[in-house]
């Protein structure tokens, strides 16, 4: 009886690894050996023919701290983050009660709001380096009717990071609004009333019912657009290249420049290393703080 | 019922939803202290009109006052009343006793004050020692129990219930029907209270308003409902199993009241009027019909008859009885017990037949006024 039992118990295991196993090899061969083989290639002089690459230690990490370009990407992303991540959720809230409310032509505004979603990055950088062109763009024709001089929005380095900012927030607060949409319509309109009758007015039960109520969401979009932050950069090709004078430049374009622009693959993969421990830092800190103080129905 | 001023005056209220259900020409008097229970089958109204009392809704015309304020157009926090809903509508991420105080909070009620209105509310409810869980974490029964203690915290002199039982298993249904009306008698408020299930109406009411379509079907006590039902629909409606009712077409001419058009006109009868005879003949009349089945409930045994041209009727005979299906027999009534309605409206028609009706003294039928005094 007990050998069964035990027999049992090493079978349910075995079960266990087999069920888990198709999914440990792919990661380990997609995700894990390359973060390893990339924290042991930055551990690595770069190699020229002339001379071969040799064992460096934490050589590269000095280099890149001591670059003052590391500290003005470093700094934009920040930027970058601390404004498309609160402001994107804000958006995509308020859209989301906007069209979950009963207005005329719903359908309309939630299909409106989810268009700059279904765009490519590349095609939406495309229609925005439209809109942000001096003069001609709809931008200054706007700002020009009330007599402003054309502006430069692209080029100058006091706009540049800005416009890529507005771009980011337009294209993913439509995206966060499905998720909000999708928690509201799983919240019963009950509490609604049951909040009207106990003398809540709009905004009590929106911060002490609705925002409780949507903070898993939210946690799911914030880690989201997080990951966005430093993700996606697809538009900075199409409409700054990083500049003027880095003005725009994000941490992961600056990893993809120095790898492929300039072929300094060390460096790079150093680069790579450091956002991985910063964006591991944030998710275990995000687990610990927010997840405790949600409820999950 | 007397002469002070009603509590809740509904007068002439339409609230007409597309697709035409709703409240039509609603008139209604509620007074104070009662227990009233709007009853009728889904789609009648009888939510609507709670929700027109509570300002969920807001009339198309008519006028609603509470306690002497018109109301008409007062958002629900100004009416002075709390509610339960069928789903309780509790707030899943508070903990029960900040689901209880959530009203008193918003109204800044003062912080020792909504300590001790907690504690009551706890006690009156029995639910001391649950102040921490979340609703999650408590049975059916227990959340119920939270949407009551909600609704009394405030001390507001109404309350409104929508179907607070049905989500309920049958026995907890038995206990807390029993609990609510304590509950409502110990603190002398007014409840109205919404229900499909006429057992509820009967056993909790003082009042119970019958709804049909949008309008009132009867108002009257429970007694009244049963005994004296006004319209056919209502004798259909209250009373389980239903009162037979069939077409006096197709009863032999001589049982028919003088003065009664049997071409137009409904017989009704409850289950335990009807008499059941096997034998030849013990009564002088008797209508024949076959026995189809039979459901020994303990106490009592309902026998299903099929009686040609119509629906069948059912007997309700006390103790076991054992009538093998195909058995004919014949049926009888003791001619009080005789209901009769118009065929065609349905109303309650008095037969003038002397010694029918001998503790009856009038009965006034009026299907189409909606106005009742109470």
């Amino acid at each position: 009886m007990n050998e069964m039992a035990r027999l049992q118990k090493r079978r349910l295991a075995l079960y266990g690894w087999m069920l888990a196993a198709p999914a440990l090899a792919l990661m380990s061969l997609f995700a894990f050996y390359p973060a390893i083989a990339t924290f042991w290639h930055s551990l690595f002089s770069r190699g020229t023919s002339r001379r071969p690459s040799v064992f460096a230690g934490f050589e590269n990490y000095g280099d890149l701290f001591a670059d003052p370009t590391f500290w003005t990407v470093a700094t934009n992303n920040l930027i970058y983050a601390g404004v498309t991540i609160p402001v994107s959720i804000i958006f995509a809230l308020v859209m989301a009660l906007w069209a979950n409310a009963h207005i005329p032509a719903r359908s309309f505004v939630r299909s409106a709001y989810f268009t700059p979603t279904i765009l490519p990055m590349i095609a939406a950088a495309n229609l925005w380096l439209f809109f942000y062109t001096p003069d001609l763009g709809v931008i200054d024709q706007i700002t020009g009717f009330f007599g402003a001089s054309p502006t430069n929005w692209l080029g100058q380095p006091e706009t540049a990071l800005a416009s890529v900012i507005i771009v980011t927030i337009w294209k993913e607060a439509g995206f966060f609004m499905i998720f909000y949409l999708a928690a509201l319509q799983t919240i019963p309109p009950d509490l609604r009333e049951a909040a009207r009758i106990e003398g809540a007015g709009r905004w009590t039960y929106t911060r002490r019912v609705l925002l409780p109520l949507l903070m898993p969401t939210t946690i799911f979009v914030f880690v989201n657009a997080m990951i966005n932050s430093v993700k996606l950069i697809d538009h900075l090709f199409i409409l700054t290249k990083g500049g003027p004078n880095n003005a725009s430049k994000l941490i992961l374009y600056w990893i993809w420049e120095m790898a492929f622009a300039y072929f300094d693959s060390p460096h790079a993969a150093a680069m790579t290393i450091l956002v991985l421990l910063a964006l591991g830092l944030v998710a275990v800190a995000q687990f610990r703080l927010v997840e405790k103080r949600t409820h999950y129905r | 019922m007397t002469n002070q001023p009603p509590f809740i005056r509904i007068n002439s209220v339409s609230r007409v939803f597309n697709g035409g259900n709703g409240v039509h020409d609603l008139s209604l008097d509620i007074p104070r202290g009662s227990f009233v229970v709007l009853l009728g089958p889904s789609g009648c109204g009888k939510s609507t009109t709670l929700r027109l009392i509570a300002g969920l809704e807001t009339a198309d015309q008519g006028s609603i006052a509470i306690d002497g304020k018109d109301v008409t157009s007062a958002p629900p926090s100004k009416r002075g009343l709390s509610m339960v809903f069928q789903s309780y509508a509790l707030f899943p991420h508070l903990s029960v006793a900040e689901n209880i105080i959530f009203g008193l909070k918003v109204r800044k009620t003062h912080k020792d004050e909504i300590k001790t209105r907690l504690e009551d509310a706890l006690r009156v409810t029995g639910l001391e020692g649950y102040e921490d869980r979340k609703p999650a974490q408590l049975s059916g029964g227990q959340r119920q129990r939270v949407a009551l203690a909600r609704a009394i915290v405030a001390g507001h002199p109404l309350c409104l219930m929508d179907e607070p039982l049905s989500n309920l298993d049958a026995k907890l249904r038995h206990a807390v029907r029993k609990d609510i009306r304590d509950l409502q008698q110990r603190l002398g408020i007014t409840v109205v209270y919404v229900t499909h299930d006429q057992t509820e109406a009967m056993s909790m009411a003082d009042i119970v308003i019958l709804m049909k379509d949008g309008r009132i079907e009867q108002i009257g006590n429970p007694a009244d409902l049963y005994l004296k039902p006004a319209t056919a629909f209502a004798a259909g409606f209250v009373g389980s199993p239903p009162m037979t009712l069939i077409p006096a077409s197709a009863l032999p001419a001589s049982v028919i009241p003088d003065g009664l058009d049997a071409n137009n006109l409904t017989f009704g009868i409850r289950p335990e009027d009807l008499i059941l005879s096997t034998g030849q003949n013990d009564h002088p009349w008797g209508i024949p019909a076959t026995v189809t089945g039979s459901e020994f409930l303990g106490a009592e045994t309902f026998i299903f008859v099929a009686i040609p041209g119509t629906d069948g009727a059912t007997a309700r005979l006390p103790g076991r009885v054992e009538i093998s299906p195909g058995t004919e027999v014949s049926l009888s009534w003791a001619g009080a017990a005789a209901h009769w309605f118009d065929g065609e409206h349905g109303h309650r028609l008095t037969p003038t037949v002397p010694g029918t009706s001998a503790q009856d003294t009038k009965i006034t039928s009026q299907p189409d006024t909606a106005t009742s005094t109470l």
